[in-house]
């Protein structure tokens, strides 16, 4: 049994929102309110105000946290994570409920803490470091391991002023890498920088973690969550909605939310260019079972459904479908000409299906382009803001499942070994 | 190994390395078995309890003495910022209580006709007292305005707060010990011999610290919370000086008023500065009072930091 290095109970965070937004509607009115503006800003500043709202950011959260084990915290913008990281990294208090940390916990809630842009490099090095609280001989026995991980070394002496942003990114995490807390908590950091940062940045987070290190990560990047963790947990509104294994809470979080949704009205999107009269009414996406998701599993299948209308007759050479991943690259394009060669007459409403059958993507976000050709001619099209989400093939297969980091496609490889005795020489 | 991997633009090999390693892990397993001894654990690691506090804390001392190396790299970082891209450098420090002593000099001592009631040369007996000032309203205007300064990082990391306010006063301070260099060049400049009273200048720049930081960490929390301070600090000052013996000799404060007036904790430790440099007696009485209401205003200064700490980070 492990033990527990995090135990959050009944936690709550309390915020006083000003209520504002009263009009005045005479000169009289106003003078008057202004004149009694700095006695009501003054019981407003110091909390006396009960005119404001109370906001609970957080509410009623219970949550045990084994160590050595790697929780993920999701859920939407708002939803309090950042929120209970706070409280956790001792940012801020709660209103009510206690938290038990066993251990030292770090916190990297932002890279770069107290970066001065007219330090230097090196300067800056060692002033991170202590914020972050490393102490001074940790940092000098482990200087060159930080300054090599950032590939800065040619600049270490120049102001990070004159860094590009990506550089100075690079620097400060590598200082925020080196820390060695027992507990680490992560908000958000992978999502600065480029590819090839953030697949640093993963990489060590896994090290942290099969160290037998806990980490609580927050992040929107699902595919990064699965890797990385094997528990998750769902907030919604400052409430605990859901503990347990990664893939069940990334599941219920997807499903749950609107920007990723099984159905989607088209009429008045906004990935349409513009001056393009509508014809698409609206997109479903179904799993195998014909149930409403934008989530398929590796392997799995998923089908689309594109409800058009139009008042007069409109006849289309095809119907073009493009996936796109996440960096841009098409994945595969595929249209209507591929199952008929005859034209596609739109009078009143109409529907077209696809189905795409054994999905072997790479885990990750992928988007959905679209289009109604006549030749050259586009009739209507979709270009942005339709995706949906590849998840790995389930959730507790021994087998590693592959991640955006290993390629696009998963590959329906087959493995045999065979051993043949070497004779003695 | 590395370094290759770091200029290379396109990640491929990086990430199969990653991949590959990650494969012969199975599944994260805690290096170390910690099961079998939970006591020893538990002597080992660090336990901390987060709940809700109420009302007036105690000044945590443990945690304010491990981050000592925290407190020196705030106040360097202070200090190499302020001079970074100047010519001068460290010169401004001297240039600020230096000009201040020619104009007083000129609108005091000539203008004001200050200078025929003092026995000392009128520039050495301003320098004197300008040298704890200057640092008194540089620590303070600096002090008052640095949670502001740091909203940032009170947001994003926890440490000890006090050390905001602190590490601005300790900048101001390493300014204060290169302005005493003036101080020795006007003494044989104007020929003012040191006397034996120079052996309580330690304790008045210790007793000019303390006040320093408690006038800081009062200003500092209480201009986070109301921004008004941000306008009050500097014409505060600026009024200040008015209450403490520079331009004039504490002489011409009446004797009745002279306790009241020592209450101002700056009073006592510019009028015991100007003693303890140029030689003059002390005014015991006064370097009491002073003292003692230094010890207040560092002490209420500190029990109302700890006591709005708590909400820094949500109205930072």
């Amino acid at each position: 049994m492990s033990r527990i290095a995090v135990r959050i109970q009944n936690l709550g965070k309390k915020y006083q929102l000003g209520a504002r937004g009263k009009k005045y509607s005479t000169i009289r009115e106003a003078i008057i309110e202004a004149a009694k503006a700095p006695w009501r800003r003054w019981r407003e500043l110091t909390g006396r105000e009960n005119d404001s709202q109370a906001f609970w950011a957080l509410r009623d959260i219970s949550l045990d946290v084994p160590e050595g084990s790697a929780l993920a915290i999701i859920g939407h913008n708002g939803a309090g994570k950042s929120t209970l990281l706070k409280i956790l990294s001792r940012i801020t208090e709660p209103t009510t409920g206690q938290v038990e940390i066993e251990g030292r916990l770090g916190s990297l809630l932002e890279v770069g803490t107290g970066f001065h842009l007219e330090l230097t490099g090196r300067e800056n090095i060692f002033v991170n470091a202590a914020i972050l609280g490393m102490s001074h001989s940790e940092v000098k026995r482990r200087f060159d391991e930080i300054v090599a991980f950032s590939g800065v070394e040619k600049f270490l002496d120049t102001p990070v002023k004159r860094y590009s942003s990506g550089m100075q990114v690079r620097l400060a995490f590598s200082v925020a890498a080196h820390l060695e807390p027992e507990i680490l908590v992560v908000d958000e950091v992978l999502s600065v920088g480029d590819a090839e940062f953030q697949n640093k940045c993963l990489g060590k987070m896994r090290d942290v973690a099969s160290l037998g290190r806990t980490v609580l990560l927050v992040s929107h990047d699902m595919a990064a969550v699965e890797s990385l963790c094997q528990r998750a947990c769902l907030l919604d509104a400052g409430r605990l909605v859901g503990v347990g294994s990664v893939s069940d809470i990334v599941r219920q979080y997807l499903e749950s939310t609107c920007e990723l949704s099984g159905e989607i009205d088209l009429e008045r999107h906004c990935g349409r260019p513009p001056g393009v009269r509508p014809i698409f009414q609206r997109l479903r996406m179904l799993d195998g079972n014909q149930g409403l998701s934008p989530v398929v599993r590796v392997g799995g299948t998923i089908r689309f459904e594109i409800g058009m209308h139009s008042e007069t007759p409109q006849s289309a050479r095809n119907l073009v479908f493009q996936v796109i991943d996440s960096r841009g690259l098409t994945i595969f394009t595929t249209s209507t000409l591929q199952h008929q060669n005859e034209r596609l007459e739109i009078h009143g409403y109409c529907e077209v299906g696809c189905s795409i059958q054994n999905v072997r993507l790479t885990p990750g976000r992928y988007h959905l382009r679209f289009a109604l050709r006549n030749g050259r001619r586009v009739l209507d099209e979709i270009r942005s803001d339709v995706e949906f989400e590849v998840l790995r093939l389930s959730e507790n297969s021994s087998v590693k499942p592959p991640t955006a980091q290993s390629g696009v496609i998963v590959a329906e490889a087959q493995w045999d070994f065979r051993s043949q005795v070497m004779s003695s020489v | 190994m590395k370094e290759i991997l770091a200029r290379t633009p396109e990640s491929l090999v990086e990430a199969d390395a990653d991949t590959w390693e990650e494969d012969s892990i199975e599944a994260p397993q805690p290096v170390v078995d910690r099961s079998g001894d939970p006591g020893r654990l538990d002597a080992r690691l660090t336990r901390i309890v987060i709940r809700p506090t109420a009302g007036w804390r105690s000044i945590n001392f443990g945690e304010l003495w491990r981050s000592r190396e925290l407190l020196f790299f705030l106040i360097w970082r202070d200090v190499k910022v302020r001079y970074k891209q100047t010519v001068f450098g460290a010169g401004w420090a001297i240039f600020q209580p230096v000009m201040t002593t020619i104009v007083f000099n000129v609108v005091f001592g000539k203008f004001g006709k200050m200078a025929e009631s003092v026995e000392l040369p009128y520039p050495v007996f301003l320098y004197a007292a300008l040298l704890p000032w200057t640092f008194f309203a540089g620590a303070v205007s600096q002090g008052g305005i640095s949670l502001i300064q740091s909203r940032q990082m009170i947001s994003k990391i926890y440490f000890p707060r006090l050390l905001i306010p602190f590490s601005a006063v300790g900048g101001q301070s390493v300014d204060f010990a290169i302005s005493f260099l003036v101080m020795v060049g006007m003494m044989v400049w104007f020929g003012v011999a040191p006397s034996l009273n120079l052996l309580l200048l330690p304790v008045l720049v210790v007793g000019t610290i303390v006040a320093a930081l408690g006038a800081s960490t009062l200003l500092a929390s209480l201009s986070i919370t109301y921004r008004d301070f941000r306008y009050v600090i500097p014409f505060m000052i600026q009024l200040w000086m008015f209450a403490c013996p520079v331009p004039y000799d504490i002489s011409r404060v009446p004797q009745e008023w002279l306790l009241l007036y020592a209450l101002n904790p700056m009073a006592g430790m510019v009028d015991g500065f100007r003693s303890a440099l140029l030689g003059q007696p002390f005014h015991w009485s006064v370097l009491g009072v002073s003292f003692a209401s230094t010890g207040i205003l560092f002490i209420a200064g500190l029990a109302y930091f700890r006591r709005v700490e708590r909400r820094f980070a949500d109205i930072a």
